[in-house]
């Protein structure tokens, strides 16, 4: 089953793992994205997630259904969180499943970069000094759209 | 007729502004690109918007050209910062 949705509380793994699989499925990957520490040689405390939500909804969609039609599974499940999230919580899980293991790796990888290069959303780092600052992002592709299967 | 379209801002843009939306009335026949002109026209802070955005229209990646109509939903997109 495609799955894919933008939260506001705390992702559980297990849960986005259990949306996928099933018995011609040889391969099963989970991908997390979790807030790391440091950036840019700083010491971050948290991250703040920004989302056009509505939007960011439609397009994350999108990216589950485009990688289902792509890698040929239905066993894709997205989850991104937004709002205060804090060293070491999960903002993004991606669980992928596929017959051999050459396809989850390649469909993982192709929804995170997929997420990196047209979901609305944006990121500002919390500094351990106290200050703050917005994450350096990509300019979407204006063709990149909802239902857009290119 | 005047074109009414809704404006929301993000992140950088919204703290930029002070706030998350604005509604807009243009001429018929305005595009997006008018919109962008007649925000940035108004001065300080809005002449801080970039002049060549990347906007959504309707939750939809668009260009510029695109021609707006009464009750449009047009978001200013910063660089976007996923993952």
């Amino acid at each position: 089953m495609v799955h894919a949705e933008i939260v506001r509380h705390p992702i559980e793994p297990d849960a986005i793992l259990e949306r996928v699989g099933c018995d011609r499925d040889g391969a099963v990957l989970l991908f997390l994205g979790v807030v790391r520490d440091h950036a840019d040689g700083r010491s971050v405390t948290g991250m703040r997630y920004d989302a056009y939500e509505e939007m960011a909804g439609d397009v994350v969609r999108a990216i589950a259904s485009e990688a289902s039609e792509r890698f040929g599974t239905d066993g894709i499940a997205v989850t991104h969180r937004v709002g205060e999230l804090s060293v070491g919580d999960v903002s993004v899980a991606i669980a992928v499943s596929t017959p051999h293991r050459a396809e989850a790796y390649d469909a993982s990888r192709w929804v995170i970069e997929e997420i990196k290069r047209r979901l609305p959303i944006w990121k500002k780092e919390r500094y351990v000094e106290g200050d703050d600052a917005w994450v350096q992002g990509n300019a979407p592709p204006i063709d990149a759209t909802p239902g857009d299967a290119s | 007729m005047p074109v009414s379209v809704r404006t929301l801002f993000f992140a950088a843009h919204r703290e930029l502004l002070g706030r998350s939306e604005i509604e807009v009335d243009l001429p018929e026949g305005a595009t997006v690109a008018d919109l962008v002109d007649r925000l940035r026209g108004r001065g300080a802070p809005f002449d801080g918007l970039p002049s060549q955005p990347t906007v959504a229209v309707n939750r939809t990646y668009a260009p510029l050209t695109v021609v707006l109509a009464s009750g449009d939903e047009v978001a200013f997109i910063p660089p976007v910062a996923g993952g």
